[in-house]
């Protein structure tokens, strides 16, 4: 954590923006879903650093 | 007898401020200004033979022709050692000082020393290289800082064993001596342990790195117009690790082309990273960039544009003041690149 800012937590340390116990389709939409968050963290004003679920 | 040349700046040798801050150096025999306080401390073991005066902006915007101007002007002197300052908290002084210390010390091959407060620049630049006192922040410490400075002249011109920094008051210089010790790494633990849980004064032998906090910049007002680079500390590097990004403790991060790429192909990749299991990322390298995904996000005008360059470094085992400056450098590019935000993936 140290010194991040925007913070989001990702899958598992091996893959965190895939998951590879699900078919590729469905991986694809997870993966999505990841980034769509990543996305809306970059636009949410924030103060200090925070975990954004 | 000790023969010193003391450096000072246009203020303490009486000739100005700011005003006279382009002066040229100049010398003047004997002492001058806190020169006389450094007199006065060594007493009949030692003389300020003379005293080089300069104006603060002349050496800042010139440093490399002012230190051999002053070197040179030094030199005839033929002095045991050089003091310059003390600066304690002025910037483009300290950088005079830690500049006039180093090349007398590489040039003339005599000791320097000076004095900073902690929050002065030019700390961070020289101190690995010249014995910098620690003072406060102004010249209300002028007679400490002299103390200081004086008993350590006295040991350098003596050649004696200069102690630990916290002995002898200078900045910690990066360096590791050995020393043996009578009790165990355990027995000193447990010593430092019970000190602490009594609410008494300890001091570890090691310090820790310091982190810093990183005011959280302001949020994409229109992410369908911005540009937004990947960044990833997980090693991913193009086959052959053309940079040669090492798999632990990284110097370099890479920047690796994906404009037009709507995938990463794992044939194009590996990871250079000994912190995790890699298998899963080298099957299917978008599970740590995920390009596939914003290349989706792009052409549906969610994002304005996915930056043509990821940036990969290997975060494992790192300097804390390495990645700091990787991440500096990254940073300064992704701005002048356009680029309005950044999704760093790490493992």
């Amino acid at each position: 954590m140290v010194g991040s800012t925007r913070i989001l937590p990702g899958q598992k340390i091996v893959n965190p923006v895939g998951n590879a116990d699900l078919p590729l389709a469905e991986e694809k939409k997870l993966r999505r879903s990841i980034v769509e968050k990543a996305l809306k963290a970059l636009q949410t004003e924030i103060e200090e650093q925070r975990i954004m679920c | 007898m000790i023969r010193i040349v003391h450096y000072i700046n246009q203020f303490f040798g009486g000739i100005g401020g700011e005003d006279k801050a382009d002066l040229p150096p100049r010398v003047m025999e004997g002492a001058v200004g806190p020169g006389r306080a450094m007199q006065a401390a060594l007493g009949k073991e030692g003389q300020v033979v003379a005293t080089v005066i300069c104006g603060d902006n002349y050496f800042a915007e010139n440093i490399e022709s002012a230190s051999e101007e002053v070197m040179r002007m030094i030199r005839p002197y033929g002095p045991d050692v050089v003091i310059a300052g003390p600066a304690f908290n002025a910037g483009r002084y300290g950088i005079a000082c830690g500049a006039v210390c180093r090349t007398v010390q590489d040039r003339l091959g005599i000791p320097a020393v000076t004095g900073m407060y902690r929050e002065n620049p030019s700390v961070e630049m020289y101190r690995s290289e010249v014995y910098i006192i620690q003072t406060v922040d102004s010249a209300r410490g002028m007679a400490e800082a002299v103390g200081k400075i004086v008993a350590l002249v006295r040991k350098l011109v003596a050649k004696e064993r200069i102690g630990k920094p916290s002995e002898e008051g200078y900045f910690p210089r990066g360096l590791l001596v050995n020393e043996v010790s009578d009790r165990t790494g355990a027995e000193r633990v447990l010593d430092l342990l019970l000190l602490k849980l009594q609410g008494k004064q300890y001091a570890s032998e090691v310090s820790r790195p310091m982190y810093d906090r990183v005011k959280p910049a302001p949020a994409i007002k229109e992410v369908g117009k911005a540009r937004i680079a990947l960044v990833t500390d997980g090693g991913l590097v193009p086959k052959g690790n053309p940079d040669r990004i090492e798999i632990r403790t990284a110097t370099r991060f890479g920047r690796y082309d994906i404009k037009d790429v709507k995938t990463l192909n794992p044939e194009d990749y590996e990871v250079s990273h000994e912190g995790y299991d890699s298998i899963f990322v080298r099957q299917d390298p978008n599970r740590l960039v995920p390009v596939d995904v914003l290349r989706d996000l792009e052409r549906e005008g969610i994002i304005g544009k996915l930056h043509d360059t990821f940036y990969s470094t290997t975060g494992v085992a790192n300097i804390v003041e390495v990645m700091r400056k990787l991440g500096e450098r990254i940073a300064r590019e992704l701005k002048a690149e356009g680029v309005s935000g950044v999704i760093l993936t790490s493992t």
